[in-house]
């Protein structure tokens, strides 16, 4: 079976030449949760701009293939259409564009690159406000311009919803605890467990262990200085939480 | 409904067909000897059987305009326009097949469809009533009011070919016509009101307007009524080394009301064109006219070749005590925008209102913004401004807000943001105050940023192309704006803006 995502020999630096990813491999099968855990500084965050194709990172080896597909080859919004969603660690705000505008922007531009048929405003709007519900997001948080005044949990409430919506194929969470009060985490958790699907796949990144609580992975994998240092079952978490990351650092270095 | 034989009749008369062979006017004589000359007036002038006292009108102008310089101090560059290498008089002629498809570059064909201006013109111009689309709903999910009766007054180069609506106006007593028939018809309206706002004696371009302009329309609401549709000119320039030269004139009589909108198009040239218009306002006591344009002249190439000089002066006067003028511009075409919409505020409690979008791309300058003049008592006005630059365009707002040594209680809001998408564009904003009675409350906020690169990134992670995400961005920086349009015209506008800056992104 050909896995969701496979990631072999990948090598990837930022515009300044800086090396952050360094010989990393993974692959991550369709119903698998992954975290990656780690310290600050140790990639994290650009191994999800990699994948989502962010301008400004370059890859320099290595090959990444979604579903058999060469994804290194495919433009940012190519990459969504075909499935990768990237939750942000920072929702970045758009004055003066409803939440509900950007969504149907988002969900039939989707559409459009596959050849689907666009949906319908009212068919659209039924079906955001039912998945809004679950979400406790009202109708009044969809009207306001995207992210714009949001506090950090209506914002990741929001990235949840966006995913529940345009149902990807490979989620990934970057540090999606962060500014998170427990509530609003449990709320989150709930969206995300309610993704989990035999065709989806997953890869939640995490510095803490707390997340892991709500959202269980399968595997998690010790990341440092751009590449996987360890990996292990849901316990690998819990034994981080007490060890810490030092060890890592000093083993990558 | 009555309306409904009238828009049959009328879709008969302006078949589209028509517009390209088949007006049945006289060929040579439609077209003006090249040239500016007293020969070159009189021959307008007699074209249009005006009176007497307008010719005279005309040559006056005409003998200021002499003594006149070109304007300098705008931020614009453009070589030295030739005002002897012109037509200044050009009607659509049956042969030129002015419409004719293969003479435009499938780039602009392809602009044109994706504008749905083709459909536009002829849905326009047909003045079709759409059956209120069954509870259509905006992206908000909320109900969008059905599509309104729009009348309009189609200018085609130098002449008004049609109007649409006149009879059911006519009921409520609203004259709507081309400005050359109501010298005949209404010839001491015009008289009373024709230069009042812009006089003939106020800058070059307004001068030379009034000498030479062939048409335009002509708007009168009586007392106490409230207009009851949309009215709309449709500006095409189409025949080459034309000038043309429009003038409108809109009276809403005490407590009178009246919306009209704006819009203009032109094909694909290399040679550069002259639009110098006049649009004169005016309110009288609890009056209210809200003038909306959506301008989409031809910008020229991406090389900058080509493209519509636009020198216009607008200018509303709130004459009346409570009178209130509000001027909405969507402008995204021109290769020169020269255009200062104004009001001013002579009437006690009056107030005036600017909400403008400026989107520049390729080489295209812009340098447009209003002046509020307060005269009478207790006056506000209010101005919102979104500039965008992008490709190698520049972009200036320049504004000037005033307060007469009598205007006590003068009140004015003043919001400038600017936008910049790329790294060869600039923005500048030059805000001229005038406070010459201490009691005037004057108000300025002023913004300027970058399109953020991760917020594209942000939107293209959910999809969009880089494009689309653009376009979404900037509706999202225009919207205060926007929603001052009525609803006919802010869903084009926002199609027109997405459509302006393509390929302003590398």
């Amino acid at each position: 079976m050909t896995a969701l995502l496979e990631i072999k020999g990948l090598h990837a630096e930022i515009a300044s030449g800086r090396k952050i990813i360094q010989g990393l491999d993974l692959t991550v099968n369709k119903g698998e949760i992954h975290a990656i855990m780690g310290p600050n500084g140790a990639g994290k965050s650009t191994l999800s701009y990699v994948l989502a194709g962010k301008p400004g990172y370059e890859v320099t080896a290595g090959e990444v293939t979604l579903n058999g597909e060469d994804l290194l080859a495919m433009s940012a919004d190519e990459r969504a259409a075909k499935g990768v969603f990237l939750a942000f660690q920072y929702p970045l705000e758009i004055p003066g564009v409803a939440t509900l505008t950007f969504l149907r922007a988002a969900f039939n531009a989707q559409r459009k690159a596959r050849g689907e048929a666009e949906l319908s405003s009212p068919d659209l709007i039924k079906r955001v406000r039912e998945i809004a519900k679950t979400l406790n997001i009202d109708a009044d948080m969809l009207k306001r311009p995207l992210n714009v005044g949001f506090s950090g949990g209506e914002k990741k409430r929001n990235e949840t919803l966006q995913m529940a919506l345009l149902q990807p194929s490979l989620c990934v969470l970057d540090e999606t605890d962060s500014g998170l009060d427990i509530d609003a985490l449990k709320v989150v958790a709930n969206g995300v467990n309610a993704l989990r699907a035999a065709e989806r796949g997953m890869i939640v990144i995490t510095h803490y262990q707390r997340l892991l609580d709500y959202i269980v992975p399968d595997i998690v994998h010790v990341f440092a200085a751009g590449r996987i240092v360890r990996t292990g079952g849901a316990d690998l978490a819990r034994e981080l939480e007490a060890t810490g990351y030092a060890q890592y650092q000093s083993e990558a270095a | 409904m009555a309306a409904v034989q009238e828009t049959i009749d009328r879709v008969k008369d302006i078949d589209v067909d028509q517009y390209r062979y088949g007006f049945e006017t006289v060929i040579e004589s439609e077209k003006a000897p090249k040239g500016l000359s007293e020969d070159t007036i009189r021959f307008i002038s007699a074209k249009k059987n005006e009176p007497a006292w307008m010719l005279e009108w005309r040559l006056e102008a005409y003998r200021r305009w002499l003594t006149m310089t070109e304007p300098t101090w705008a931020r614009v560059g453009y070589p030295k326009i030739d005002y002897q290498d012109l037509y200044y008089y050009s009607a659509p002629k049956p042969k030129k097949k002015v419409a004719s498809l293969d003479e435009i570059d499938p780039e602009i064909l392809k602009t044109y469809e994706k504008l749905g201006i083709p459909l536009r013109e002829v849905e326009i111009l047909e003045g079709v009533e759409r059956p209120a689309a069954a509870a259509e709903t905006d992206a908000d999910g909320e109900a969008v009011a059905p599509r309104t009766k729009i009348a309009v007054d189609a200018v085609f180069d130098s002449v008004s070919v049609a109007t649409t609506f006149k009879e059911e106006l006519k009921k409520a007593g609203v004259i709507f016509m081309p400005i050359s028939e109501a010298l005949r018809e209404h010839p001491d309206l015009v008289q009373k009101y024709l230069g009042t706002v812009v006089p003939t004696t106020d800058n070059y371009f307004a001068t030379l307007n009034s000498a030479v302009f062939s048409d335009g329309s002509f708007v009168y609401i009586p007392p106490g009524v409230r207009c009851p549709m949309e009215l709309s000119t449709y500006f095409r320039i189409n025949e080459r080394n034309t000038g043309q030269f429009e003038r409108t004139l809109i009276i809403a009589d005490k407590g009178a009301y009246v919306s009209y909108l704006e819009g203009c198009t032109a094909p694909q040239r290399d040679e550069n064109q002259l639009h110098a218009a006049v649009v004169e306002l005016v309110a009288l006591d609890d009056a209210e006219i809200k003038y909306s344009t959506v301008q989409n002249w031809y910008p020229g190439n991406s090389e900058g070749v080509g493209g519509i000089y636009n020198f216009v002066t607008k200018r509303g006067d709130c004459r009346g005590a409570n009178s209130k003028i509000s001027w909405t511009q969507v402008e995204t075409g021109s290769a020169i925008t020269w255009k200062y919409p104004s009001c001013i505020l002579r009437g006690d409690n009056s107030s005036g209102e600017f909400y403008s979008i400026a989107i520049s791309n390729g080489f295209q300058q812009v340098d447009s913004g209003t002046k509020m003049i307060h005269l009478g008592k207790n006056t506000s006005s209010r101005i919102i401004s979104k500039g965008i630059a992008a490709g190698k365009s520049q972009n200036t707002y320049r504004g000037l807000v005033s307060a007469h040594r009598k205007a006590s209680g003068a009140r004015n809001f003043t919001a400038c943001d600017s936008l910049l998408i790329g790294d060869k564009c600039g923005a500048h904003t030059v805000p001229y105050i005038e406070a010459k009675n201490s009691s005037a409350v004057f108000e300025h906020e002023a913004t300027t940023s970058k399109i953020s690169e991760d917020v594209l990134f942000y939107c293209i992670q959910r999809g969009l192309s880089q494009e689309e995400a653009v376009g979404l961005v900037v509706n999202g920086f225009v919207k205060d704006v926007l929603q001052q349009l009525p609803m006919e015209f802010a869903v084009e506008a926002q199609k027109l803006i997405s459509i302006s800056l393509e390929g302003s992104v590398g």
